[in-house]
């Protein structure tokens, strides 16, 4: 059969990509003739891939990432690569060297990151359905921000294989879609064991939404809903939970204590993955030529300095502060200690409750350089990261409006059990809509 | 017994390619050498960004192998790490090696001690790791143009083995070297004569002093020589009563000197971690399907038992895998009749007239050796002869001339021993006699050397074919008759 070919509009009013294909063939199966947007840390062969940094201008990967391939065999067109916080750091895609994305509900805000460029470009109806990946909440946070579905699956399912890797042990790529039902679709397409990725299990995603959650048993942690989350969200999701317990679900009370130290074993963990991710960056082979006159050392430091914007430099400096000799056991060694509390304190809740509900995010959208100070940027993940320390999946689907801004419900559940929160999500989204 | 001050302590970190088909983590192709640079890579080997390491199985069995045979116990959850440092040769500025849960802990290699027994030297762990690439610098040393990274070396499976400071001697750091080298040959997971598929780190100090760490060793000499010379630097500063500072050298093996790294490179904080994208080893239960071939020391004492050989014998035909299995070829056809005499020609002779002409063992037949033994053995000619015909065989497949068997060169030569031949032994022995007056008059003065001279003269005017006992006796009665 002769390949087929979609041709896309070449504007892009949010600037939702960094690199826009024209056109794209595509084949048969699932996603046949489905336009696919992909993030631009996602390897895909032959198309500039960036992570929207200076430092990987130019790149073109010669080969594809593993779910890119499962996309093209899927049918798929890959509509392009989208934008977002370089390397992955950031919460609003404003981290990009190629500059942010707007927000399609409100151009004056942000889309949430960092796959806001997904987010955005989903929302704006450019494409159906786009790939992000979730670090600490970089899927579920712009899904929630433009008021679309972002699924964050079991740490293991979704071979990481091509991804640019920001932080390994926590990141996950995932699908994001206006409805539950391309998210689900779009999972069975990426999900399953590659032998690339030593970290996947053999656990493929073979299934249809099903809306009925008649006895379904929903953990509301407290944490969820205490300071620093905004009331006008915190009213949204209670109603959204509310209807929930109209479909037949029953909510109990936790807490996860171990939250407390959550956000410090996040950042302490992924910047000292990341440190180490990033040190293969120094302008031998990728980035601006170095200069041949100097000492390599004194190279590299010009190369890394120049290239990387000051959130990747600021996340470099305190991952390889936190891996330094003498301080490994105060921090990194810590965070892990730390993780492990979080983890048992899921399962500790997962022992009484199927899922945990809460908000995505402790605000909607912030508007464009509000988050100016790292700290209270880094606050507002505070709702997403325990699920990556923990490894387990997590979507977030629109459930109503604050301020006129979307805002997202999170559902969280058992490790691999990503088919229970699509059906949690699947029968809020159908009962309201 | 606690080291006298002054005792030199010597401790080895030993890095072996493993022999696999392919890389460690990925599928690239391991026999890169003949090959152009950059040819044998592919994301994972090249580090480019986004792909992910997967673990050769068949690396981590050599090892457990190795880890066996050198008596070491594999821990229950080993693990990889990252050890991170930025040079150009490192494609992911980190290399994937094990740190604080190595694959093995303890175990012993006995070896030849300098006081002539066997001595255990211990272990302290053997861990898994990843060959970096090789930088190639254009220009010289002085004024260095450029250099170019060739990454087809890069994820070759290492292992690294960490010995205890228990040698006592350059020497003693040899022998564990040579006997290291052939047990791993036994095990058929590693290949000493491919280049740079060895390199070690040394520890060296006298008793009472700092210890010294002299990187960058890459061949088996090497590590004497680089330890023969630290010594003396070593000693020589403690006779003018200076200090010996703590440090890190490089071997500079085409100067056979040591020489400071410059204070900057041992400043290094590796910040190592756990690698996120491999999972724990639990592998600890395979080490009992693991069955091991015969090794070094079982067949040097196989050796003994069976064909009679001496100790020394029997340790240096067993000191290398070709040398063992060619021994055991040559004589495979009359192991009774052949051993004793092709233990002698093998360890003696063979392997000296090797060394002279830089030459593999690879490039000689058993068979051939076999015929030349057998030659001398029946006494078809002397011992002197023999050599002469090994002489001629080697150099004539060094040279990749049509090799002849040892009787074709016995008859093309006319080599065959002189037996009842005694006119032309009778007539050198008159010549030899006639023009060496001196020889004679010395013999008379009752000097012993003359004798032997003049023996040496025979020999030559009769190309060592005359049978040694009877020309003695002839020459004797030739001098007797001349009234001596």
């Amino acid at each position: 059969m002769a390949p087929r070919t979609i041709t896309f509009e070449p504007s892009d009013p949010y600037n939702a990509f960094l690199t826009r294909c024209s056109r794209a063939a595509y084949g048969d199966g699932p996603l046949a003739g489905v336009a696919v947007a992909v993030k631009d840390n996602i390897s895909t062969s032959g198309i500039e891939t960036t992570c929207a940094s200076k430092i990987l201008k130019g790149y073109i990967p010669p080969y594809d990432a593993h779910v890119v391939g499962l996309l093209k065999s899927a049918g798929a067109a890959i509509a392009g690569k989208t934008n977002m916080d370089e390397f992955g750091m950031g919460t609003t895609t404003e981290n990009s060297a190629f500059g942010p994305t707007l927000n399609p509900c409100d151009t004056s805000r942000v889309p949430g990151g960092s796959s806001g460029g997904s987010a955005a470009a989903v929302a704006a109806g450019m494409v159906r359905m786009a790939l992000g990946s979730d670090t600490g909440g970089s899927i579920r946070c712009p899904a929630a921000f433009c008021g679309i579905v972002g699924l964050k699956p079991s740490y293991g399912r979704v071979s990481r294989y091509g991804l640019i890797a920001y932080s390994n042990s926590l990141e996950q790529i995932g699908p994001l879609g206006k409805t539950v039902s391309d998210v689900s679709t779009l999972m069975g397409v990426i999900a399953g064991h590659d032998r690339h990725d030593s970290t996947t299990y053999n656990r493929p995603y073979h299934h249809a939404p099903d809306a009925d959650i008649k006895g379904l048993k929903v953990g509301i942690p407290e944490e969820y809903f205490g300071t620093g989350v905004d009331l006008g969200v915190a009213g949204v999701v209670r109603k959204a939970i509310g209807r929930l317990e109209e479909l037949g679900a029953a909510t109990f009370p936790c807490s996860i204590p171990s939250m407390e130290y959550a956000l410090a074993a996040y950042y302490v963990t992924c910047t000292s993955e990341a440190s180490s991710n990033l040190a293969r960056f120094d302008g031998v082979r990728y980035g601006p030529a170095t200069d041949w006159k100097k000492s390599w050392h004194d190279a590299y430091k010009d190369v890394r300095g120049a290239a990387f914007g000051m959130e990747v430099r600021r996340r470099i400096m305190l991952g390889t502060f936190a891996l330094s000799s003498g301080y490994y056991g105060k921090y990194y060694a810590k965070a892990q200690v730390a993780r492990e509390n979080v983890r048992a304190d899921f399962n500790r809740i997962f022992r009484d409750v199927d899922v945990i509900a809460g908000p995505t995010m402790p605000t909607i959208a912030f508007r464009l350089k509000e988050k100016s100070d790292p700290l209270s940027m880094y606050l507002a993940d505070i709702l997403t990261v325990p699920a990556n320390l923990a490894g387990i999946p997590s979507i977030s689907v629109p459930c109503g409006n604050s301020e006129g801004m979307p805002v997202g419900l999170q559902i969280m559940g058992r490790m691999f059990e990503d088919e229970r929160v699509v059906d949690v999500a699947y029968a809020y989204e159908q009962a309201v809509n | 017994m606690a080291d006298a001050e002054g005792q030199v302590i010597v401790g080895l970190e030993v890095h072996c390619q493993l022999d696999t088909l392919s890389k460690l983590f990925c599928g690239c192709s391991t026999d890169y050498r003949s090959d152009g640079p950059n040819t044998h890579v592919c994301p994972i080997c090249l580090g480019l960004p986004g792909a992910m390491p997967a673990l050769n199985k068949k690396a981590i069995e050599y090892a457990m192998k190795v880890a066996k045979a050198l008596n070491c116990e594999i821990i229950d959850e080993a693990e990889f790490s990252r050890k991170n440092y930025f040079y150009p040769d490192l494609d992911k500025a980190y290399q994937i090696t094990q740190y604080d849960k190595p694959l093995a802990l303890g175990g012993y290699l006995e070896i030849e001690s300098d006081e002539g027994g066997e001595k255990k030297v211990r272990l302290t762990r053997i861990h898994v790791e990843e060959d970096p690439g090789r930088l190639v610098h254009m220009g010289n040393a002085e004024r260095g143009k450029y250099s170019l990274v060739d990454y087809n070396r890069a994820g070759i499976p290492l292992i690294e083995i960490v010995s205890e400071p228990d040698m006592r001697s350059p020497k003693e750091a040899r022998k564990f070297l040579n006997k290291l080298r052939a047990t791993l040959e036994y095990l058929s997971v590693f290949d000493s004569e491919k280049e740079g598929s060895l390199r070690v780190d040394a520890n060296i100090s006298i008793k009472g002093n700092e210890r010294v760490e002299v990187k960058n060793i890459t061949s088996y000499k090497g590590v004497e020589k680089a330890l023969t010379f630290e010594v003396t630097r070593q000693k020589n500063l403690i006779r003018r009563s200076q200090k010996i500072d703590r440090e890190t050298r490089h071997y500079l093996e085409a100067r056979g000197v040591t020489q400071s790294a410059r204070s900057k490179e041992q400043e290094h904080d590796y910040r190592y971690f756990p690698e996120p994208d491999l999972r724990p080893l639990r592998v600890k239960s395979w080490i009992d399907g693991i069955v091991l071939p015969e090794l070094p020391d079982a067949r040097r004492e196989r050796f003994i038992a069976q064909y009679g050989c001496s100790l020394n014998h029997a340790r240096t035909l067993t000191g290398e895998l070709k040398m063992a299995n060619f021994f055991e070829q040559v004589v495979s056809k009359d192991p009774k009749g052949l051993s004793t005499l092709a233990a002698t020609w093998i360890a003696d002779t063979l392997i000296g007239e090797l060394n002279y002409r830089d030459m593999s063992l690879d490039k000689v037949e058993p068979a051939a050796m076999t015929g030349l033994v057998r030659l001398v053995q029946a006494g078809t000619i002397t011992d002197k002869s023999g050599v002469d015909v090994l002489r001629v065989m080697l150099d004539q497949r060094l040279n990749g001339e049509p090799s002849e068997t040892a009787d074709a060169i016995v008859k093309r030569l006319s080599l065959a021993r002189t037996t009842g031949d005694t006119g032309a032994i009778t007539a050198a022995i008159e010549d030899a006699i006639t023009e060496n007056p001196k020889a004679l008059e010395d013999y008379r003065a009752g000097k012993a050397g003359a004798l032997n001279f003049l023996v040496g003269q025979v020999m030559k005017k009769t190309r060592g074919k005359a049978d040694p006992a009877e020309l003695n006796r002839m020459l004797a009665e030739a001098l007797k008759n001349r009234g001596v």
